[in-house]
């Protein structure tokens, strides 16, 4: 079997699985932690778009996702806007909105200097959802979301909430997957090795990573949405420096520049900070050291890890790749 | 003036541009208090190879970067096909028709060979804005890139990472791409630079072949590349042009052997 057949194959496996889950007697509260694992799963996607495929390290990703999470909230709580489509659009073209600002100021500057400027920009939306109460709640929040129908089918509760994200999980995957092997994620990828070659080959490298972070903003935008509806209320934690942080993690857990390595970078950090939580406060420290291992031991993230170790369980060896070396 | 003067004047000019690929005039470069190119004018004619040559630091490299918009200019302008492009940026001058290598070697590493030459040939066209349509669907890029391989003996390399590649084919590709784009300007910053003989020999081949009326022009150290690509011969010392003309006559005279060539040739 080819490589690429094998991954479709695993790949599918891996959604009949996903789908199947709740109808095999596993626990609300797991099946409510897959669901928050495909929301990030969707947002570190997002983010990967940019780190792995672009060469840009955003670390205002949160603030897109907390944007679209609090378009929810704002919608519902003052416009009674609480249809599925009608909200997705809106939390969307928000997040896609802020996200088009943010490289108007960041995509002046590269490297560094765009790091820099992406922290502060986040931090400005942060502080925004703090103190401007009359609009955000401050940091109590806005409460009293509730979950859209969609169509015809109630998912109000987990269950079908799982499905809900599941798909869109699946959706988002596919998208992503069809952009980066179009030409335009060939140009990208240029952009990524070497934006001065791509400039002299007649590439506007400021423009197409200005899309790519809008585009990216949409699919936070995504994510934010559905986590509102998950956790049926909003604060700016949402959208700290921290979340930030904690999405660019599960990319460099997951693999970067995999797409879908971002669904195991992300059962780990939801996992690991919901079990961990519960047993010590110092549940980071315990992240902090598997990030740590990965890094040095598997660079090329647990995408990687995982067909190696499930191989060795079965005694054979595998051939090192490109990403390992 | 009289109006028919002026118009005369004008058609001049005009018909002037249209045998001018690139035109230097004045241009000066100062980098804080040091001045790294001072005034200088180069014209070149379509369809000349023209080389430029200097010792270390003498701003080739600098003049090469503010030819391709890379580096803004302190003074002077810089005509390309008649228009001028002082302010126009790099990406836009490429578009119009000016191609260029770097000395050290510019290429996506982590991309296959045929994914760099496909980013070449696909840059002036709309498919580079597709995004929902995968690229297996453009097999005739592929091809076109698989021909462009095979030409320079390059096909059987052209699923390995550029990365993997050896020196020599890596800087044969720095120069392929180029030629993708179909230039109307090449400009080639030491193309030999660090081959062996024998590979630079290769790479002299590939510009003499290719692309008999191109206009070039080429910064090299290697003497015998640069007599046997160019015919005409700029030379740069401390940012001015102290020498221009064939090549036969900048290589007799005696004060380019003296600030250059050291001597006799």
């Amino acid at each position: 079997m080819s490589v690429g057949r094998r991954w479709i194959v695993a790949a599918a496996a891996g959604f009949v699985v996903a789908l199947l889950l709740p109808r095999l007697g596993v626990p609300t509260f797991y099946v409510s932690l897959l669901t928050q694992t495909w929301i990030f799963a969707i947002v570190a996607m997002s983010l990967d778009l940019l780190v792995g495929f672009t060469g840009l390290v955003n670390f205002s990703q949160a603030a897109l996702f907390g944007v679209g999470a609090y378009a929810v909230a704002i919608g519902a709580t003052r416009f009674h806007v609480t249809a599925f489509v009608p909200v997705m659009a809106l939390g969307i073209v928000c997040a896609m909105v802020t996200a088009a600002i943010f490289g108007l100021v960041a995509l002046r500057s590269e490297g560094v200097g765009f790091i820099i400027i992406t922290i502060a920009l986040n931090e400005i939306v942060w502080g925004l959802a703090y103190q401007w109460v009359s609009v955000s709640g401050g940091d109590n929040g806005i409460t009293g979301i509730v979950r859209p129908h969609v169509g015809p089918f109630d998912v109000s509760e987990n269950t079908g909430y799982y499905y809900v994200c599941l798909l869109s999980f699946a959706i988002c995957l596919v998208l992503l997957l069809v952009l980066v092997r179009s030409p335009f994620g060939l140009v990208l990828k240029g952009v990524r090795e070497t934006p001065r070659r791509m400039r002299a080959l007649g590439y506007n490298v400021w423009l197409y990573r200005y899309l790519a972070m809008t585009i990216s903003g949409g699919f936070a935008g995504v994510a934010g949405v559905l986590f509102a509806w998950y956790n049926q209320f909003v604060g700016p934690v949402a959208l700290s420096l921290d979340q930030s942080t904690q999405i660019l993690i599960i990319v460099i857990l997951g693999g970067i520049g995999t797409l879908y390595g971002q669904v195991f970078g992300a059962l780990v950090v939801v996992f690991l900070s919901n079990e961990l939580s519960a047993v010590t406060q110092r549940w980071e420290m315990v992240l902090g050291v598997i990030y740590f291992a990965v890094v040095m031991y598997a660079p090329g993230g647990l995408v990687v890890l995982v067909p190696r170790l499930w191989n060795r369980l079965l005694g054979r060896r595998t051939p090192v790749t490109a990403e390992e070396s | 003036m009289t109006l028919r003067q002026a118009q005369d004047d004008m058609a001049l000019r005009q018909a002037q541009d249209d045998k001018v690929c690139l035109r230097l005039d004045g241009v000066s470069k100062r980098f804080g208090s040091l001045s790294v190119l001072d005034d200088v004018s180069i014209t070149i004619r379509t369809g000349e190879r023209c080389g430029i040559i200097g010792p270390n630091g003498a701003g080739k490299s600098t003049l090469f970067n503010i030819i391709a918009g890379e580096l803004p200019l302190s003074r002077g302008s810089v005509r390309f096909l008649g228009n001028d492009v002082t302010r126009v940026s790099a990406h836009t001058r490429a578009r119009r028709g000016m191609a260029r290598t770097f000395q050290t070697t510019t290429l996506f590493p982590r991309l296959t060979v045929i994914e760099n030459l496909v980013l070449a040939l696909q840059a002036h066209s709309a498919e580079r804005f597709t995004m929902l349509v995968p690229r297996s669907r453009y097999r005739a890029r592929d091809h076109e890139a698989r021909a462009l391989l095979e030409r320079v003996g390059l096909g059987p390399r052209a699923d390995a990472l550029v990365d993997a590649l050896g020196y020599g084919e890596k800087r044969q590709i720095e120069i392929l791409l180029a030629l993708a784009q179909r230039p109307k300007l090449l400009l080639l910053d030491e193309p030999t630079a660090g081959l062996a003989p024998s590979d630079a020999s290769l790479v002299t081949e590939m510009l003499k072949r290719e692309h008999a009326g191109l206009t070039m022009v080429l910064i090299e150290h290697d003497m015998g590349v640069v007599f046997d690509v160019v015919e005409r011969l700029t030379v740069l010392h401390y940012g001015r042009v102290v020498a221009d003309g064939p090549v036969e006559a900048i290589r007799a005279d005696a004060n380019v052997q003296e600030i250059y060539l050291g001597g006799k040739v």
